[in-house]
C-alpha cells in the first residue's frame, strides 16, 4: 500500500535556498544542490522547490540552476516559480521534474491547468492555493502572498480540482514558518471537499505536527523549517527522519 | 565502438533522469533515436511516460520497432523496459488498440475500480521479489548491500502488466490488486516503477542492468 508523503519544500531565491516565515524575511539556509545531495542520501520521498523570486522584478525560471538541480535529484520533484505557459511546463518535464506547480497563473488563466492536464496528465500539474485570513475569514492569496484575492479556498480548490488539477499544494501563510502546527481546520475542509490528493504545507514543528496533516485528510504533507533548522532558535541543519521512522509514523495509507 | 548503454529516445518520457543516473553510476549510457547508434548498443533501455498508442506510433513512425525486436530477440542482449516501456514489451493494452511489440506474453489491464482507491497509483510502494528475480536483487558484494528498508519504489501508473506466463513476474506490489511490479525472462527485463527516481533502490537495478550480458 501506498504511504503518505513527507515532502520538503525548498524556497529558492537567487540562486540560493531560504526559508521564510509568513512568506516574510527570507534567511539563507543554504546551496541547492549540497541540500540535494544530503535529502537524496536521506531517502527523501519527494521534493519540492519553489522559487519565490521567480516572477518577481522581472525575474523569470532560473533554467540554469534548475539543469543542475534535475541532474541531482534521484527522486521525484516538483518545481513552482514564475510558471506561465504551457511551453515552460513542457521544458521542466523535460528537464526532469514530475511536477509543476501553479499558483498565480492557475488563478489568472484556469485555462492553462485544464491545457497542462491534457497535455501532460493531471498528476504532472500541482496548484497551489495560499491562504491568509483576514478579519477572521480566509482568502486565496497569489503573487507570492502579496496580492489578495476574492475566492476563498475551498470554492477554489473544487474549481482547481475540476479544471484539472492533479494535486493541490494547500498553504497557510500565516503557519509558514512558525512551528505552530498546520491549519488542521482548513486542511480538514478542502480535503474532504475534493477527490484529488492535497498536501497540507506551512507549520509543521514535528513528525507527529505532519502526522496531524494526514489525519486530517491529506495525502502528503509539505515540510519547511522542520528539516532546515534545528529546534525552534534555527540552527540551519538539514534533517529528515530516517526510514524506519517515518514507516512507524505514517504506516501503509491508503492514499 | 558499441555503446555499453542506450536509452531509446522516441520522443515520449523522461529519458535525460535515466541517464543522469547511468552517469552517477559511472556507466556511458547514450540517449539516441538513432537506429544505428541504438543497433550498436550492448544494452537498451526502453523508457516511457504516457499512452499506450501514442508509444506505439512514436516507435513506428521512427522505425525502432525492428532495431529493438533484433536486440533483443536475434542478439539475444539485454532490454531494459522502465513504465510505459516496460507495457510496450508485451502484446497489447487496454488504454488502447495498437500492438505493442510482443516480446513478452500477456495484456496490460487498468486498474479496477474499487471505493476509496486512487487511480494513478502514484507514490512510494514497497515490492516484494519472486524467488527467480535476478535484476532487483541487492547482492551482498556490491554497495547497495546494506539497505535499510524493505525494497520500495517511486511509481506513477493507471495500468499493469498480466504477464501469461506467471514464472516471467520478478516482483509485485500491491494497490487494491497485487500486480507485476517487474518482469524478467532471459534477457528482457520490465519495471513498472521508475528506478530513476528511487534514490539507491533504483541505483541497484540500474547498477545490475549495467552488468547483465547478452544470453
Amino acid at each position: 500500500m501506498l504511504r503518505p508523503r513527507l515532502i520538503p519544500c525548498l524556497l529558492l531565491r537567487e540562486g540560493r535556498l531560504v526559508k521564510t516565515v509568513r512568506f516574510r524575511d527570507p534567511s539563507y539556509v543554504g546551496d541547492p544542490t549540497n541540500t540535494i545531495r544530503i535529502f537524496d542520501e536521506m531517502e527523501v520521498d519527494e521534493l519540492l522547490f519553489l522559487d519565490i523570486g521567480a516572477g518577481r522584478e522581472g525575474r523569470t525560471i532560473d533554467w540554469k540552476l534548475l539543469e543542475g538541480i534535475a541532474t541531482e535529484c534521484f527522486m521525484p520533484f516538483g518545481y513552482g516559480g514564475g510558471v506561465r505557459t504551457i511551453e515552460e511546463m513542457g521544458r521542466l518535464y523535460t528537464l526532469g521534474a514530475e511536477k509543476v506547480v501553479l499558483n498565480t497563473a492557475a488563478y489568472d488563466n484556469p485555462a492553462l491547468v485544464s491545457r497542462a492536464a491534457e497535455r501532460f496528465g493531471s498528476q504532472s500539474v500541482v496548484v497551489s492555493i495560499d491562504v491568509k485570513a483576514d478579519v477572521g475569514r480566509p482568502y486565496v492569496y497569489v503573487d507570492g502572498g502579496r496580492r489578495r484575492t476574492a475566492a476563498d479556498p475551498l470554492d477554489f480548490a473544487k474549481r482547481m480540482a475540476e479544471a484539472g488539477a492533479g494535486e493541490l499544494l494547500l498553504t497557510s501563510i500565516d503557519r509558514d514558518g512558525t512551528f505552530r502546527g498546520y491549519d488542521v481546520a482548513l486542511v480538514e475542509r478542502v480535503a474532504s471537499a475534493v477527490s484529488i490528493p492535497v498536501i497540507c504545507c506551512g507549520g509543521a514543528e514535528s513528525l507527529e505536527g505532519a502526522r496531524a496533516g494526514i489525519r486530517a485528510g491529506a495525502s502528503g504533507a509539505a515540510v519547511g523549517s522542520m528539516v532546515v533548522y534545528q529546534g525552534k532558535n534555527r540552527a540551519v541543519l538539514i534533517n529528515y527522519p530516517a526510514p524506519k521512522e517515518l514507516r512507524e509514523a505514517f504506516g501503509a495509507g491508503s492514499t | 565502438m558499441s555503446t555499453p548503454v542506450a536509452i531509446v529516445d522516441y520522443g515520449i518520457g523522461n529519458v535525460s533522469s535515466i541517464r543522469n543516473m547511468f552517469q552517477r553510476l559511472g556507466v556511458l549510457a547514450e540517449i539516441s533515436s538513432d537506429p544505428k547508434v541504438l543497433a550498436s548498443a550492448e544494452r537498451l533501455v526502453l523508457p516511457g511516460v504516457g499512452a499506450f498508442d501514442t508509444g506505439v506510433s512514436n516507435i513506428r513512425s521512427r522505425n525502432l520497432g525492428g532495431v529493438i525486436r533484433a536486440h533483443a530477440v536475434e542478439k539475444k542482449r539485454p532490454l531494459l523496459g522502465i513504465c510505459l516501456g516496460m507495457q510496450l514489451l508485451f502484446e497489447g493494452s487496454e488504454e488502447g488498440s495498437e500492438s505493442g511489440l510482443g516480446l513478452l506474453a500477456g495484456a496490460v489491464r487498468r486498474f479496477p475500480p474499487e471505493p476509496g482507491l486512487r487511480v494513478p497509483h502514484m507514490g512510494w510502494n514497497e515490492i516484494t521479489l519472486t524467488e527467480t528475480a535476478t535484476l532487483f536483487r541487492a547482492r551482498k558484494d556490491d554497495a547497495f548491500g546494506e539497505l535499510t528498508r524493505p525494497l520500495s519504489y517511486y511509481f506513477v501508473h493507471s495500468y499493469y502488466v498480466d504477464p501469461k506466463d506467471p514464472t516471467d513476474v520478478a516482483a509485485t506490489a500491491t494497490h487494491g490488486v497485487t500486480f507485476a511490479a517487474a518482469v524478467e525472462r532471459g534477457n528482457v527485463y520490465g519495471a513498472q516503477f521508475h528506478p530513476e527516481k528511487s534514490h539507491k533502490y533504483g541505483m541497484l537495478c540500474l547498477k545490475n542492468f549495467s552488468e547483465t550480458q547478452a544470453c
